[in-house]
């Protein structure tokens, strides 16, 4: 075994380590801060199916940025879906056998990255040609697509220029789910992708990449409009209630 | 009127976003508040040797308090969606007016204390200490927010830039920097009843004139009653509706509903403010205490059911807050709830909107009118922001925009809307909410004030509309100041109960 697979066995724990007891962490926090008062954006659902409703529009079509402005919709929901296509295709490497719907999703999967680079790169493009946005964009957000495009971009090099070892790669993952090591191909694209995705996942809990766990506790989002049938008491209000009456 | 020490913006058809102009605004200055105000509501009046970590302090306490503010101060990815949406940028062009570079005052102080980036790597994510420059912006910036969550409406996570301003103002008075106009008004609101600080013998004066006027107008003896024990209805209003203009026409049409539908009802000294600018600074406890007079008013006078007049920020508090903070509402299972409860009437919601009464009370054939009355007003409707987007009408979603709209059509025969994208959840802000409308902020109300002016001229062109029509005391205050900087008739603005009271049939 090579250093550099020790290397990334290591990192590749950590990574999800971090990634998921940060996340955890986080959702832990937004769900223990009480919302004391009823503050939904209105017209706003009065049922709770209704605010699943409106919470599904939200994260399936992003919903309020469509209202907003069609640029970013388009540029954001295309990388977001590529996204997710490609992450779901990518299921394959973990899992033997590949489930049949991560098999039919595989070439779609595949060309989904470029939907997924096309939407960051027109996302970048505003940060430089919108004045307004150029105004409110930090080194940090520019290192995130920065990142984002190159994880996209050299995982696309090794589907459509130079593809590496699949078999070695999918021992190397398939082994670290369940404990079985394996050497990592030793292969420039593959590192970069894997040592990019590695980074992203670390970065994910302290940035705000958190807006993904965020927008299901966003209180105008995912509350019910019914403050005149149900009384609604943060703990620490209803402590004044009792103090004072 | 003494001319604008500025430039008014030039009237069009539609509103340009403008390119931003770093500063545009930064030399605007709310009046901070004097020491007996602000030792009153519990606050310093200066900053003292330990500002700073009363205000990390407070920021603490803030994020562990309010899920919307720690959601929001985490969640937002500087999309630029929202960047376009608020009337005070748009009449500006002050990039900190947009409301992610309003949050971002707030965020670049959360991550230098609060998060692990801001902490190691500030100049990456944006992160800045907090200095004395820092709590200027605020004191500039977040009282050049009217609190009217457009942004809100736009944005891909929901973030609510009211929130971040209301905690940004309670920050701001909790280590001694208040604003003066705010500052005073929850002062008289809480020792006198209202926020004009018009005592109880003089209310009982300017309401016995009232019903004179309108004795005189209809020879109709409709009565204004206050602190009536035992009526059914206790309106609770702004109290600029007992003399201001056009505030007042409003008030007689609430009287002369009433009177048409045969009811008893009274108003309250103690409770003759339905306003609270505890909403516009944050302080959930001062809010509390204000909105509590409306109870122990209710509870008083032993009225049976509790309906709000045209305000938008206080039909806000009591639609969407009073149950929580009062047990004004339903669906309480604690003592505190239940004592009111028993005495309610049950039939009905509560509170209710006086919109919402009238409307039903139409919708009965219980109220007669000429609608020929209004002929000489063309109309449109202005959705003020607190009742657009944080509040209802009626059973279903978006009431709040058709039942005033239904009343104008039932009284008046002349109705246009303004242009989509300036109506309901994406209306404009008057320009003048949030604890805004004090004559040292004049200029961020006139300039906030231009897309609404900007709408209201494409129909004053299109269709000849001579009346904006309302239902919120702060926007008939604004629009009457801020109308002619646009060369509009102050005399145009007016409640919807206004053209209710010119229209209806008394017997």
């Amino acid at each position: 075994m090579t250093s550099l697979t020790v290397f990334f066995i290591g990192l590749f724990y950590f990574a999800a380590l971090v990634l998921i007891g940060g996340v955890a962490y986080r959702i832990y926090e937004y769900s223990r801060t009480p919302a004391p008062l009823i503050i939904p954006t209105t017209p706003a659902p009065t049922t709770r199916s209704g605010v699943a409703m409106r919470m599904t529009r939200e994260v399936v079509f992003f919903e309020s940025l469509f209202k907003s402005n069609k640029w970013i919709w388009v540029f954001g929901w295309l990388f977001h879906v590529g996204l997710a296509l490609v992450l779901f295709r990518h299921l394959r490497y973990f899992q033997e056998p590949v489930w049949f719907v991560v098999e039919f999703i595989q070439p779609f999967g595949k060309y989904a990255s470029f939907a997924m680079v096309i939407g960051l790169a027109g996302l970048w493009a505003r940060r430089f040609l919108v004045d307004r946005v150029r105004y409110i964009s930090t080194p940090s957000d520019h290192l995130m697509l920065a990142l984002l495009i190159a994880i996209g971009v050299s995982g696309m090099m090794m589907t459509f220029v130079a593809p590496t070892d699949i078999v070695a790669l999918k021992a190397f993952a398939l082994g670290l789910v369940v404990f079985d090591w394996h050497p990592l191909p030793n292969d420039l694209f593959l590192i970069a992708h894997l040592a990019l995705v590695a980074l992203l996942m670390i970065i994910f809990p302290i940035s705000k990449l958190l807006h993904a766990p965020g927008i299901f506790f966003s209180p105008t989002r995912n509350m019910v409009d019914n403050p005149r049938e149900r009384r609604h008491l943060a703990p620490w209000a209803a402590a004044l209630d009792r103090n004072k009456n | 009127m003494a001319g604008p020490e500025f430039e008014v913006p030039a009237l069009s058809d539609y509103t340009v976003v403008p390119k931003i102009k770093e500063g545009a605004t930064a030399h605007l200055k709310t009046f901070p508040a004097a020491e007996p105000t602000q030792t009153y509501l519990g606050y310093p009046y200066e900053l003292g040797e330990d500002w700073k970590e009363r205000a990390i302090d407070r920021m603490g306490q803030i994020l562990d308090k309010f899920r919307s503010v720690r959601v929001f101060m985490d969640a937002c990815v500087h999309c630029g969606a929202c960047t376009d949406k608020c009337h005070y940028f748009l009449g500006t062009a002050d990039p900190n007016n947009m409301p992610v570079a309003r949050q971002d005052l707030m965020r670049k102080v959360y991550r230098r204390y609060f998060t692990l980036p801001g902490k190691i790597a500030p100049w990456l994510v944006g992160a800045e200490d907090l200095t004395e420059d820092t709590l200027n912006q605020w004191h500039n910036y977040y009282h050049q927010c009217s609190e009217c969550r457009r942004c809100s409406v736009y944005c891909p996570y929901g973030i609510d830039t009211a929130e971040i301003t209301m905690a940004g103002r309670e920050i701001l008075n909790y280590v001694g920097i208040g604003q003066k106009y705010s500052s005073e008004i929850l002062n008289k609101v809480q020792k006198i009843g209202n926020n004009l600080g018009l005592p109880g013998p003089a209310l009982e004066d300017t309401l016995e004139g009232l019903e004179e006027d309108i004795l005189d107008d209809t020879g109709v003896a409709v009565k204004i009653p206050l602190d009536v024990k035992g009526a059914e209805i206790l309106l609770v209003t702004p109290s600029a509706d007992f003399f201001s203009e056009p505030h007042v026409d409003s008030l007689i049409g609430y009287a002369k509903v009433f009177h048409a539908a045969g009811v008893s009802w009274t108003l309250s000294t103690h409770a003759s403010e339905a306003g609270n600018f505890g909403l516009f600074n944050g302080n959930y406890e001062t809010m509390r205490n204000v909105a509590m007079r409306i109870r122990d008013a209710a509870i008083e006078l032993g009225v049976k059911r509790i309906i709000v007049g045209e305000c938008g920020h206080a039909w806000r508090v009591a639609y969407a807050y009073w149950n929580t903070l009062t047990g004004i509402g339903w669906g309480g299972a604690d003592e505190f709830s239940k004592q009111l409860q028993d005495q309610l009437d049950m039939r009905y919601p509560q509170p209710m909107h006086i919109c919402e009464y009238t409307w039903d009370l139409i919708e009965k054939g219980a109220l007669k009118f000429d609608k020929s009355q209004n002929d000489h007003r063309v109309i449109t409707y202005h959705d003020s922001c607190n009742v657009a987007r944080a509040s209802r009408m009626g059973d279903e979603p978006g009431g709040q925009f058709t039942i005033p709209r239904n009343i104008i059509k039932a009284v008046a025969n002349h109705f246009h809307d303004m242009p989509e994208g300036t109506i309901g959840e994406a209306t404009f802000c008057c320009g003048g909410g949030g604890g805004m409308l004090t004559d040292d902020l004049i200029e961020a109300r006139v300039k906030g004030a231009l897309p609404r002016m900007n709408a209201y001229n494409s129909v004053v062109q299109k269709d000849k509309v001579n009346f904006l029509a309302l239902i919120c005391a702060i926007c008939k205050a604004q629009f009457t100041k801020v109308l002619p900087y646009y060369g509009f008739d102050r005399g145009s603005v007016g409640g919807v109960h206004q053209l209710v009271s010119s229209a209806i049939k008394l017997d």
